[in-house]
């Protein structure tokens, strides 16, 4: 081993990304602990709350419910966005202008506003003036978003999927683009079939580009709100209310601040903890390349 | 095994090419017998590479036919062509061992494993790594990797042709001796027929029983390391095979005699009228530095070079290389060079003129 030199003083160069991070993230994260540990009834005065919060929201089924809905919304849409994307782009023509063409062409879904997403699909699901909707109902199929539970989240998936497959589909292009062709002709000499080209040459050299997809949809998914919210507003019911939806009900509908507080604590910490794990198995994935 | 025969072969990398300055690589005849071992010599660009990619299939070129023992497989798929190439930067399967990277093309052919098993052993033992045969190819050194892309070439025993793109440019210098040794051991257990591109004269000339010189998309000369040597038939072979290049100098050529501003060069061989650019060629060899004999020259230069002196000089204007002997004294009184007059060549528009007597 080499000695190395230990220079604490090199810390010092961290300190204005820290103070950015401090005025972008801790400062106001911190102000949502403040609430989280206390209670007021109006008028700016607060009392001491301690854990209570926590407590309360930890035995309310309502947020165990609203996880389990968002694990399986973003467990679904994963499932389908990741092999779907990489399907598309191993599909998308390699070079030249249809290259091009095709680049644009999915990159179109990406560039369009949240709210303008969940309003086109909220159009065209409906039974009475939407395509999709009317097309589905005069098939005769029972589709009707704001009634039909299996029909909303039907309805959401397939939006987010239209949505953001792209993005996976152009990660996975990047990382498909960037394989020199002598891996293909080396292939081709050792007669390797198109699975195994995919299997031992593609899917490797991909395999840092596509945890970072898993990892971006993952962690947008699991925040998701406008979309779902313009389509369904949380319904029917609750059964579309996740996470996030559940929050700001709870939050501005119900001017719940300390148990909405706690709520938002716990949201940020399994966010995290998910994504912590998620990264490191797939690092360790990555180094034993099983 | 095969003799692999090009027949009127040409390519272009354009859909529709004008001109011959269109085509990668120009038209081309010939035969490669089955067994030899062949080394395809050029500068960078030259079309080794398109060659070489349109044998094994991976580019199907844009006019005539290659024919494996007569068979054309001008239009056949790589895998039925029964090849195995090796390509300039390692290529190997990250997720895989040492092992399973070497017994892939194998695998792939449906060989059973103790068959398998046995040929990797002995390719492990030729490339030398037997200890990492159970280590996964990832993370290993650009040397380590392409040391694996020659295994998986060399791996299969019933491959018609061994093609090699040149394979050794990522690899240290003294581990580039030891497996250009293994792959001539190769060729001279199994007698494959081996094609080896390089821009290396040196691995070309060690490397081959003939090497096939290419310049500009067109093959200017196929022969043995001594014919490239005495009797380039291309400008450039003089100048490429060799280290200095040939010396070549526009002259005047009458009878056994060429003339160089007024000076007479003795050529030991008679010519024919000779029309076009012409000039001759001397290997900086066959030249030789003295007091008194032959024509004025200006010394710039003495390079050392360890086993021989390399002298820059000037002859009318124009650059000339001289070797002279490690033991050489070369005085500043030396100023006149003469050539060995057997050993000039004469072309005519870069292309060696066959001089009268000489079997064409």
């Amino acid at each position: 081993m080499q000695q190395k030199t230990v220079n604490n003083k090199a810390w010092f160069l961290v300190l204005p990304v820290l103070l950015l991070v401090a005025f972008s993230a801790v400062i106001p994260l911190m102000t949502v602990v403040n609430y989280s540990v206390q209670d007021t009834f109006g008028n700016n005065v607060f009392f001491w709350a301690g854990l209570d919060w926590f407590r309360e929201m930890l035995s309310d089924e309502r947020m165990w419910d609203a996880l389990q809905r968002q694990l399986f919304f973003s467990a679904t849409i994963l499932a389908i966005e990741v092999p779907l994307g990489i399907f598309v782009a191993l599909n998308m023509p390699k070079s030249g202008f249809w290259s091009s063409f095709c680049l644009v062409l999915m990159s179109l879904p990406l560039l369009i506003p949240w709210n303008v997403v969940g309003t086109i699909w909220q159009i065209f699901g409906r039974v009475d003036i939407g395509l999709l909707g009317h097309t589905l109902d005069a098939l005769g199929i029972d589709y009707n978003y704001t009634q039909n539970p299996v029909a909303a989240w039907a309805t959401i998936i397939v939006m987010d999927v239209w949505h953001w497959t792209s993005l996976v589909a152009l990660l996975a292009f990047a990382g498909l683009k960037s394989i020199p062709d002598a891996y293909y002709q080396a292939a081709k000499i050792d007669q390797a079939s198109r699975w195994k080209v995919f299997r031992y040459i593609e899917l490797p050299k991909m395999s840092g580009v596509l945890m970072i997809a898993i990892l971006l949809r993952f962690m947008d998914s699991f925040m998701i709100y406008t979309e779902p919210f313009v389509v369904t507003g949380g319904g029917p019911g609750n059964a579309t209310t996740l996470l996030s939806i559940d929050l700001v009900k709870m939050a501005l509908g119900q001017f719940d601040l300390g148990p909405a507080a706690a709520f938002s604590i716990m949201y940020f910490l399994v966010i995290l903890l998910i994504s912590w794990v998620f990264y490191t198995v797939m690092t360790n994935l990555d180094k034993k390349g099983v | 095994m095969a003799r692999i025969t090009l027949d009127n072969l040409a390519h272009s990398y354009l859909p529709r090419p004008a001109g011959p300055e269109d085509y990668a690589l120009k038209e081309l005849n010939y035969d490669w017998e089955d067994g030899e071992a062949y080394a395809l010599l050029g500068a960078s660009g030259c079309g080794k590479s398109t060659l070489l990619n349109i044998i094994s299939g991976l580019l199907i070129p844009s006019q005539g036919r290659v024919l494996f023992d007569g068979q054309d497989v001008t239009h056949a798929p790589t895998a039925e062509r029964n090849i195995a190439q090796v390509f300039q930067f390692p290529v190997v399967y990250d997720t895989m061992t040492v092992h399973d990277n070497l017994a892939f093309p194998l695998r792939n052919r449906g060989r059973d494993e103790a068959y398998v098993a046995e040929r990797v052993q002995e390719i492990a033992r030729m490339i030398g790594m037997e200890e990492m045969l159970t280590r996964r190819a990832q993370g290993l050194g650009a040397d380590a990797k392409q040391k694996i892309s020659l295994g998986r070439g060399m791996v299969r025993k019933d491959v018609n042709a061994l093609l090699f793109d040149e394979p050794l440019t990522v690899i240290d210098p003294h581990m580039k001796w030891e497996l250009r040794t293994q792959l001539k051991k190769l060729h001279h257990d199994f007698g494959h027929t081996m094609i080896y591109v390089t821009h290396d004269q040196t691995e070309a000339l060690t490397f081959a029983d003939k090497v096939v010189v290419m310049h500009d998309g067109r093959v200017v000369q196929i022969g043995t390391p001594d014919e490239l040597f005495e009797r380039p038939e291309h400008t450039f072979v003089g100048y490429f095979i060799g280290s200095p290049g040939m010396n070549i100098l526009p002259a005047k050529i009458e009878g056994d005699r060429a003339i160089i501003d007024g000076a007479e060069i003795p050529l030991g061989r008679g010519y024919g009228p000779v029309d076009g650019k012409v000039e001759i060629g001397i290997r900086p060899e066959f030249a030789r530095l003295s007091a008194d004999e032959g024509l004025p020259v200006t010394l710039r230069r003495v390079e050392d070079a360890g086993r021989h002196k390399i002298i820059r000089a000037e002859l009318f204007g124009h650059d000339i290389n001289i070797i002279a002997g490690e033991d050489a004294l070369i005085g500043p009184d030396m100023t006149r060079v003469s050539f060995d007059a057997r050993r000039v060549n004469v072309y005519a528009d870069d292309w060696r003129v066959t001089p009268v007597g000489e079997a064409a």
